[in-house]
Formats: structure tokens, C-alpha cells, sequence
């Protein structure tokens, strides 16, 4: 499977995710710098964490207008995969590929640590690798990771099980003092309404390997192979 | 055409968690401002632009905060009316 990874000016997992897909998932991945109209045949684009823009006016929302998000959005819109990891999910979310907004942390500071989640649903392309009610650890990183949207938005995304991992306690419970940024309902990642853009603060590729301390973030790549590959 | 100068204020909108506005609320109370109550914290810009009349130089700025300026789902937006540049 080809990964398409989208460098914006400011981007710095662009590389952390291309040694995920070459290094821990022997896959073919190719860098697309945003100035750029093609894809390049990739199955799955990921939208990589930074700061785009220097997330100058909004975190995401100048990058969301670079020319490659043009096509970023046909391939979502022909029900391609995007994967939108921390600074890629704010530009999913001003681009309005995902519904909401991610607002600075609730406690003002950027937070880089460890996070507890829960995967809340198997039944999406990016988690059937994991078992439901999995609590798995994941890197946070970020200073702009308060997810927020309107009740009703809320209420539709758990309605249609589109919430996918949940901030939560060593016992798998969502507290507040287990949600690291103030998250509306503890929410850490979701998908949009097909199932094929999936928004996350957490970082799965640096969480590929023991020895960085977790390789809990094998799932979401391992789904998405087993998806495509089937 | 003329040059108008066009300021924007951008707010968090109303009820949406404003964790800087509460810290900058708590500061001043601190300093024994009591009568302060709650404080929001946005964003001005003032942007020059170049339009037909003064409400064109509006319209365009209505624009641009609907289109990048501003958040649709978490923010507001007031436009100061247009000035000559």
C-alpha cells in the first residue's frame, strides 16, 4: 500500500510518519509537499503533526487552503483514506473534512506526555485491529487539542459510533483529571460520516515500537493494511 | 477605487470554554478589580484593502472572515466600519 504524506511548511512528524509506514510496516510512502496538485497514485494520505503555518491565525487554518488540499479533498470525497494525526486533524477540521474544531488545551499549556484511550468502536477502518474497550497509551503533543463542537455535532458523532478513542483513566473510565486538554466528552480522535477520514490528537506513529515505550498505535496502521488489502 | 482600512474583532463564541479569558478575569480580580466579571479574549485584525466604496471594502472583509478570518464553529466576528487608508 502507497502512503502520501503531506509536508506543509512547519510540518515535523511528516518524517516520524514516513519511517512508520517504510521502517515498522515494510509499506511504500512518499512525501507530497503542499505546493503540489498530485498524490501520486497513494491509497492513503496522511495529514502529518506540526505546525502548519506556524499555526499562525488558527492551528491548521492557513494550511487547510494549501493547493494539495484540493486534492486532499477529492480523495476523500471518492471515499479515499486520510488519516489527520494532531496538527493534521486541525487542518482536517478547518478544512471541514471532520466536523468540530480543536481549541487551545483548557489548561493553556502545551502538553506533551504519555495518554491513556479507549477504543470506543472496532467497526471503523481504522480500528479493527484493536478489541473494543481496548485501553491502549499513545503519545499527546500539542498545545491546541480541545476538541469542541456544537451539542447537536456531539450527540450525531456518538450516535453513530464516529467517536473512536476517548481519553481515559488507568481503569478505562473517561475522567476529567484523564482528559489532558479539556476535550468535549473526552474525545481524542473521530472518524467523518463515511468512515474514511479519521481525525486524532494522539500520535500512533510514534508508537510503533517497544522500545520508544508503546507500539499500542500498530493498530490503527495494521486495520487500515488489513482494510485495503482485503 | 480607494484604499480603506477595515478592522475585525474575532471572539470566542458565547458558552465555548474561553480558558485565556478565564485566566485574564482571574488576573485582574487578583489585582482587586472586583467588579470584573467574565473576560474573552479574541483577535483584531485590521486589514487595508483596496474597493469601489467603503461598504464594498465591508462586503470583502465580510468575506475573508467567513472564508479564513474566523471559525464558523467556534467564533464571531464584528466588523468595525471601513475608514480611507
Amino acid at each position: 500500500m502507497k502512503f502520501g504524506i503531506v509536508t506543509f511548511p512547519g510540518s515535523n512528524c511528516d518524517y516520524d510518519a514516513y519511517r512508520a509506514v517504510v521502517d515498522s510496516l515494510g509499506e511504500t510512502a512518499v512525501y507530497l509537499w503542499h505546493k503540489e496538485r498530485d498524490l501520486q497514485s497513494s491509497d492513503v494520505i496522511i495529514l502529518p503533526g506540526g505546525f502548519s503555518y506556524g499555526d499562525y491565525l488558527r492551528a491548521g487554518a492557513i494550511a487547510r487552503f494549501s493547493p494539495i488540499m484540493i486534492d486532499v479533498a477529492a480523495h476523500a470525497q471518492r471515499g479515499g483514506i486520510v488519516l489527520g494525526i494532531c496538527n493534521g486533524f486541525q487542518v482536517a477540521c478547518e478544512a471541514g473534512l471532520l466536523p468540530g474544531a480543536l481549541l487551545r488545551n483548557s489548561h493553556l499549556q502545551f502538553i506533551s506526555a504519555p495518554a491513556t484511550l479507549r477504543v470506543e468502536t472496532t467497526a471503523t477502518r481504522f480500528t479493527s485491529s484493536y478489541a473494543e474497550g481496548d485501553l491502549i497509551t499513545l503519545p499527546v503533543a500539542h498545545g491546541e487539542g480541545r476538541f469542541t463542537a456544537d451539542e447537536s455535532t456531539l450527540d450525531k458523532l456518538e450516535g453513530d459510533g464516529r467517536v473512536i478513542f476517548r481519553y481515559v483513566d488507568s481503569a478505562g473510565v473517561a475522567t476529567p483529571d484523564a482528559n489532558p486538554n479539556g476535550a468535549e466528552r473526552n474525545i481524542a480522535g473521530i472518524v467523518n460520516d463515511r468512515g474514511n477520514v479519521l481525525g486524532m490528537m494522539p500520535h500512533p506513529e510514534r508508537a510503533l515500537d517497544n522500545l520508544l515505550g508503546s507500539d499500542d498505535g500498530l493498530g490503527v496502521f495494521e486495520s487500515l493494511l488489513a482494510r485495503v488489502a482485503a | 477605487m480607494g484604499s480603506f482600512r477595515v478592522a475585525v474583532h474575532i471572539t470566542p463564541r458565547r458558552g465555548i470554554l474561553d480558558p485565556q479569558g478565564k485566566a485574564v478575569q482571574g488576573a485582574l480580580q487578583s489585582l482587586g478589580f472586583d467588579g470584573v466579571g467574565d473576560v474573552h479574549v479574541g483577535r483584531y485584525i485590521v486589514i487595508e484593502t483596496e474597493a469601489t466604496t467603503e461598504a464594498a471594502a465591508v462586503d470583502s472583509v465580510r468575506s475573508m472572515c467567513e472564508r479564513l478570518l474566523a471559525n464558523p464553529v467556534v467564533e464571531d466576528f464584528e466588523i468595525e466600519a471601513a475608514v480611507n487608508a
